[in-house]
């Protein structure tokens, strides 16, 4: 299949999902209401409505750049956090093993539990939505460079002693660039869990932001709202995320791709 | 008898200018749980300045075990390792290793991989690249300076894994199977290349290999190891085929398949040992 019959086949999706959702919410039937009332399930036509008045108006922005700010923030914490700590056990096993079974439990910890002392801890502002999401961003950088620097190939890193390279040097052209590979091929989900942590900081409690945005309009019953609200943060992600995608290819030029079967 | 050289160090002589001494090497591993394996046992080998040796062995017999200790990367559980007359404790710094698995570095192009030996020796990064080129030139890979590992093929890796190590001049050449994943007809130019390059400044080498016919073409002398465990060194002997040698000529050589036939009439008995320990593998 090429790439235009592709694309044709997904909008092709989008018109009929759309399409039924107008015919089932927004055509009268025989007794003169819909089939599916509104109030629950909106309409299309409401909803791009208010996603349309949102741009316009403008209000919608700020709104997006609280929520970027806290991703962005959450993200570049915890990953700075993840890439330390993951180094500093993998070279020290030692502090690793004492560590081990805390990480664990701050892991197995669902992180949602968290956000109301954070609440209580940072206030209602940006960073108590930060804190949650370094705690979801750290964990998980914090495993893959915990991984890639332990598991070098032993290969390489043989070679890498017998070409002379001291401890330092070995950081820097072995551990490091391995490490951080593994943790640019979690940068997908690393940054989906930053904003997760913003999104659902701010639902839970906030004065700005999506989710905060999504909250407001349930609290009103407004169904458009939170359909309209739901399909900015979709399509704020589908963003971030292809963004992410540029920056992986530029960062991991030397890696094999997934066809690539050559070991 | 091959050149001048090959009768002036008789096999199996201790010189003490010996490139490579390996004094009755026993190398035992321990499993856990007090279960010992050894590996190799007594094993009493010179390399001479120059050398070319070859240790041929069947599947599983520690010849690699052998090597890493006079690469120093393992250190023996009795016996020593000697470099140029002086004992072995750490890393063996005259010495360069081209391993049989992939070792380069798979985020560095083959230009960085290439000039990273002289980097890590203090070689400022201008110089050390272009010492780099003309080494990817020389190994013919001079178009090829851009590329990642995983964009070359097996045969270039090799290429690139040779200048890596070539470039920092050792004067000792571990060597572990290292055409081993090749094929047939690349093993044969990688021989040649080989020889190519050892012939312009002949250091010691010494050479893992499974297969005979290579091990006969490239070398001055084989050694022969027995079936593992507590592999021992069974026989050595000297290659009298005249340098320079090309690899597909001299596999014609009657000289090569007298040595050959020899050769495997000791070996094969070890090959079939091997076997059955491994199941086949």
């Amino acid at each position: 299949m090429n790439r235009a019959t592709l694309v044709g086949f997904q909008v092709l999706v989008m018109l009929v999902t759309l399409a039924a959702w107008h015919l089932l919410t927004a055509i009268p039937m025989a007794d003169g209401k819909p089939l599916v009332p509104p109030f629950f399930f909106s309409t299309p036509g409401d909803v791009f409505a208010r996603i349309w008045k949102w741009f316009y108006e403008g209000t919608i922005w700020r709104h997006l750049w609280i929520t970027l700010t806290e991703s962005a923030l959450a993200f570049v914490i915890g990953s700075v956090g993840g890439v330390l700590v993951g180094f500093w056990f993998a070279r020290q096993p030692l502090i690793a093993a004492i560590f081990d079974p805390y990480v664990k439990m701050m892991n197995a910890l669902p992180r949602i539990v968290l956000a109301p002392i954070f609440t209580l801890w940072f206030g209602l502002g940006i960073w108590s939505k930060v804190a949650l999401g370094v705690t979801l961003v750290f964990f998980i950088v914090f495993f893959n460079v915990y991984q890639g620097v332990r598991e070098v190939s032993p290969t390489v890193l043989a070679n890498a002693r017998m070409l002379g390279m001291n401890e330092r040097q070995l950081m820097r052209h072995v551990y490091w660039p391995s490490a951080l590979s593994w943790m640019f091929s979690s940068l997908h989900t690393s940054v989906g869990f930053a904003v997760v942590g913003a999104v659902v900081g701010e639902y839970l409690g906030s004065a700005a932001g999506l989710g905060y945005l999504i909250l407001q309009a349930e609290g009103t019953f407004d169904i458009a709202g939170v359909f309209a609200g739901m399909f900015v943060l979709a399509a704020f992600v589908i963003v971030i995320d292809a963004l992410v995608t540029l920056v992986e290819k530029r960062l991991l030029v030397w890696r094999p791709d997934a066809a690539d079967t050559r070991t | 008898m091959g050149g001048p050289t090959a009768d002036a160090m008789p096999a199996g002589t201790k010189s003490v200018t010996a490139a490579v001494a390996l004094n009755d090497v026993t190398i035992t591993f321990r499993m856990g749980k007090g279960v010992t394996y050894t590996a190799v046992s007594d094993a009493t080998l010179s390399v001479a300045d120059g050398e070319f040796v070859a240790i041929v062995g069947p599947t599983g017999c520690g010849k690699s075990t052998l090597l890493n200790v006079a690469a120093g990367l393992l250190a023996p559980s009795s016996g020593s390792a000697e470099i140029f007359g002086s004992p072995l404790s750490d890393l063996n710094r005259q010495a360069g290793y081209l391993f049989q698995a992939d070792s380069l570095f798979p985020w560095k192009t083959a230009l960085q991989n290439v000039a990273i030996g002289l980097e890590t020796a203090g070689t400022p990064a201008g110089p050390a690249r272009q010492r780099a080129q003309e080494w990817l030139q020389r190994v013919g890979l001079a178009g090829f300076a851009g590329r990642y590992p995983h964009m070359l093929s097996g045969g270039q890796r090799k290429r690139v894994g040779l200048a890596q190590v070539l470039i920092r001049d050792p004067k000792i050449l571990l060597m572990d199977e290292p055409f081993g994943p090749l094929d047939a007809q690349t093993r044969q130019i990688m021989g040649n290349l080989l020889l190519d390059l050892w012939s312009a400044d002949r250091k010691a080498v010494l050479f893992v290999t499974h297969d005979l016919e290579e091990a006969i073409a490239l070398s001055d002398r084989v050694v022969i190891m027995s079936a593992g465990p507590a592999a021992r060194i069974i026989g050595d002997w000297r290659v009298p085929l005249a340098r320079p040698r090309d690899i597909s000529d001299v596999k014609l050589d009657k000289a090569f398949h007298d040595l050959h036939r020899e050769i495997w009439n000791v070996l094969k008995d070890e090959v079939l040992k091997g076997y059955a320990q491994t199941g086949g593998g």
